[in-house]
């Protein structure tokens, strides 16, 4: 553990809820609309944070502890994914299984929480949920498992910066294959378009939203700034497969290139957001399924190849 | 079988209608549907001396409106086995009236109002629903206080997984008891209550209002107030069909589409602004004239806005279909058979898309469309995707309609003078029916007047009380997710319904 690592570690705590901002602004580019402001979810949060909560006479302490639950869970998994090419604040052996499942912890009191409060529309936001996230976790892994097999490591930080330029160059397949499935991923576990719709009011399409329709105020900024993290999570994750860290030798260029990095992968979910509709919700399986399959390809390429 | 005859908004003595007894009443109707006719309406006139149920029947190919009656007591027996499209005309009887119509498969509430003798309005929602029961079915109920800024109404869904079996739609949540308080009105006050029986559809309602005096009084309107109406009619049609289309595609995420559609529908409502100072058209249309008038700067105004608007709804439309993602999640979603449409009696846009040839605008002229053609775009699969594409080639008619009868206007005429009066001097005991084709569908007001002229009975049936059971029959089976599609693909009115 370094000084720099445990710097950007932080500046990843308070940088994230302005990926929602940039992608916000590029729909209002598409939609020619001013938009809101690209730190408007900072403004969001700490508005909600001076509230005082309200809660449903049917909820039981679940609903309480689940918004600090989700946050700590996601903070925890942030800390062990590098980011601006550098080694995260806390490696290890082993550290890829516990980032994954911290943040299938923090699903873990989502959905429970939104099943506590026994709301018709919560319980079918929460079956939604936990389908969608065990189908998408396959693939995730089958992308993990090319990496592993390639850097024959089990950390996070050793597999990015033991990945080679070289290796992407003779396997361009197998780099676009686990983009594609991964970025799917992305969307399904961010609930963004075409799986899910964030700024939807329509509680009988919703599958992240409506989980949380019961909540306001402090924990609903909890919950926001979680979910601004997880996506900083899965961004930072395809940042540092696609571009290789080596090559960039200064400090100034790593917080530049990384940081253009993340803001092409937000203008890119802004772009795919303003230009399709959602898919219906029967398809949604087969469209993760579909990515997953793309993962096994690449797996098989790899494997195969060698 | 005999009924009176009647042409669209063209009075004729009460007397002319055939009381049957309730065989041949029932037995009339049957006859009269497998010849494709509709039951428009369906009410019950109580007088000192009788009562009687008025059956109005349309005839889409003679263009012609057949009316009959049949005498009913304390009870009376449901048509609604037989004659699917009797459903909610028989329940609204039996609330209204206090009548028990026996059989009926599925007797409730329809608007909640207190029963006669009573004062107290029950609370609306309030009644027994349709239940499956099951381990794994679970009710979802929706509302009546909705997550956006749409009218209260009450959806309540039987599912299994995702899947809808049954949805039972319940509303009266608006009831403002505007049949009753309608005769009671002083007669130059009766607009305004029309007016708002369904705000959107204003014009619609007004204008069929308005033929419905213009006829029992003897009133001529001239050639220029009847293209200013109907020019104002097909501006309200292309607001909504603008605004419906372009929240189908908010509603599947689809933001292009749905950023513009805002904006230009609110251009169009400024259009009738124009003529009339209100964007939504109250005040424009009065039984006997027009209060205003289309002069040749007006006129230009007018054209020279359409260009615009034309341009743009193009551009922001035709991307729904450009785009495969929206056309997939549209197409196979939401589907109403024809054969159903048919059974309950579909209307408008739903019932066109589902194969139903039937605008009255060309089946029972009125106004200027007597000369004037509009096309009728008819599709096949009544799903959500041909609803759209039948608004949008309407749409698309629209603007050429309205072009024709801008160059049809007449500079030179006259211009005509408001005539509040003709409201007050009504033939005596005649019926009138007018229909029009408002921008969901058929529009039916029927008046009965008294021996002294005054209007005893004022029946209104908006497009939407035949529609909304439409809407449950295409959830049958589909997504619990896709109902705010489907829902906004019929796009109802539930003040129009409620009244």
């Amino acid at each position: 553990m370094n000084i720099t690592s445990i710097i950007f570690i932080i500046v990843s705590f308070l940088a994230a809820p302005i990926l929602p901002g940039l992608i916000n602004k590029t729909k209002a580019l598409f939609g020619g609309r001013q938009g809101p402001r690209v730190l408007q979810l900072y403004y969001d949060i700490f508005k909600l944070a001076r509230k005082t909560p309200t809660y449903s006479k049917t909820a039981s302490a679940l609903t309480r502890i689940a918004p600090v639950a989700i946050a700590v869970s996601t903070l925890a998994a942030l800390t062990l994914v590098p980011s601006f090419f550098n080694n995260s604040a806390i490696h290890f052996t082993g550290d890829i299984i516990l980032m994954a499942y911290l943040l299938g912890l923090g699903r873990f009191f989502m959905v429970t929480a939104a099943l506590d409060r026994g709301s018709a529309f919560e319980g079918m936001g929460a079956s939604r949920e936990v389908l969608y996230s065990a189908l998408a976790e396959p693939s995730f892994f089958a992308g993990l498992l090319i990496m592993i097999h390639e850097t024959a490591s089990l950390e996070l930080s050793e597999i990015f910066s033991k990945l080679s330029l070289n290796f992407w160059q003779e396997n361009p397949a197998i780099l676009f294959l686990i983009l594609c499935s991964w970025f799917v991923i992305l969307l399904v576990e961010n609930a963004r378009i075409p799986i899910d719709d964030p700024n939807t009011h329509l509680e009988l399409t919703m599958i992240h939203e409506v989980m949380i329709l019961d909540y306001g105020a402090k924990d609903l900024a909890l919950i926001e700034y979680a979910s601004a993290l997880k996506l900083w999570i899965y961004s930072a994750l395809i940042v540092g497969m696609v571009i290789n860290g080596e090559i960039i030798t200064s400090l100034t260029m790593q917080i530049a290139i990384f940081t253009l990095g993340m803001a092409i992968v937000a203008f890119v979910i802004g772009t795919i957001e303003s230009i399709t509709a959602r898919i219906k919700l029967v398809f949604i399986p087969k469209f993760i399924v579909g990515s997953g399959a793309l993962a096994i390809i690449a797996l098989i390429l790899k494997v195969a190849g060698n | 079988m005999s009924y009176l005859t009647l042409k669209n908004a063209v009075p004729a003595p009460i007397k002319g209608v055939p009381t049957h007894e309730y065989k041949e009443f029932k037995a009339a109707i049957k006859e009269l549907l497998e010849q494709e006719c509709r039951l428009s309406s369906l009410f019950a006139v109580p007088t000192d001396s009788d009562n009687r149920i008025f059956a109005v029947m349309t005839n889409d190919k003679k263009g012609e409106i057949y009316v009959f009656a049949t005498k009913y007591a304390k009870t009376f027996e449901s048509l609604t086995p037989e004659i699917p499209q009797a459903h909610w005309f028989e329940r609204e009887i039996a609330e209204i009236h206090n009548i028990k119509i026996n059989n009926h498969p599925w007797l409730k509430p329809i608007r909640f109002m207190p029963k006669s003798g009573e004062k107290n309005f029950p609370v609306a929602g309030d009644t027994d629903y349709f239940k499956i029961n099951g381990e794994e079915i679970h009710e979802v109920g929706v509302g009546p206080i909705h997550a956006g800024v749409i009218e209260p109404g009450h959806f309540r869904f039987q599912c299994y997984g995702e899947k809808v079996l049954h949805l039972e739609i319940e509303l009266g949540y608006q009831h403002r008891g505007i049949e009753r308080i309608f005769p009671k009105t002083p007669h130059n006050k009766r607009i305004k209550i029309i007016e708002a029986a369904a705000g959107d559809t204003t014009i619609g309602h007004t204008t069929a209002y308005a033929l419905n005096i213009e006829g029992l009084a003897g009133a001529q309107i001239s050639a220029n107030d009847a293209l200013v109406r109907s020019i104002a009619l097909e501006l309200e049609r292309m607001a909504n069909h603008t605004g419906d289309l372009g929240a189908m595609a908010g509603d599947v995420g689809f933001m292009p589409t749905s950023s513009y559609c805002g904006r230009i529908r609110g251009d169009i409502l400024n259009t009738t602004g124009m003529i009339c100072g209100n964007r939504f058209g109250r005040g424009l249309v009065k039984p006997g004239s027009s209060g205003y008038q289309i002069d040749a700067e007006l006129k230009k105004k007018i054209s020279d806005k359409l260009d615009l608007i034309e341009a743009d709804v193009k551009s922001a439309i035709e991307l729904i279909w450009q785009t495969p993602s929206v056309t997939a999640r549209f197409d196979e979603t939401g589907s109403v058979s024809r054969e159903n449409a048919v059974a309950i009696g579909l209307v408008g846009v739903a019932a066109r898309a589902a194969g139903i040839a039937v605008d009255i605008r060309m089946t029972h002229p009125f106004d200027a469309f007597k000369e004037l053609e509009a096309v009728v775009p008819v599709g096949k699969k009544g799903d959500v995707g041909m609803r759209a594409q039948v608004r949008w080639h309407e749409l698309q008619n629209s603007f050429k309609l309205v072009r024709d009868m801008l160059a049809k206007l007449n500079f030179e005429a006259e211009k005509s003078e408001v005539n509040d009066d003709i409201c007050g001097k009504l033939a005596p005991d005649m019926i009138s029916v007018a229909l029009t084709e408002g921008w969901r569908g058929e529009i039916s007001h029927a008046a009965i007047t008294d021996a002294n002229g005054n209007i005893k009975t004022y029946k209104i049936t908006d497009p939407s009380f035949h529609n909304w059971f439409g809407l449950a029959l295409a959830l049958r089976d589909q997504e619990i997710s896709d109902f705010p599609l489907c829902n906004k693909s019929f796009n109802l009115s539930y003040c129009g319904h409620d009244l």
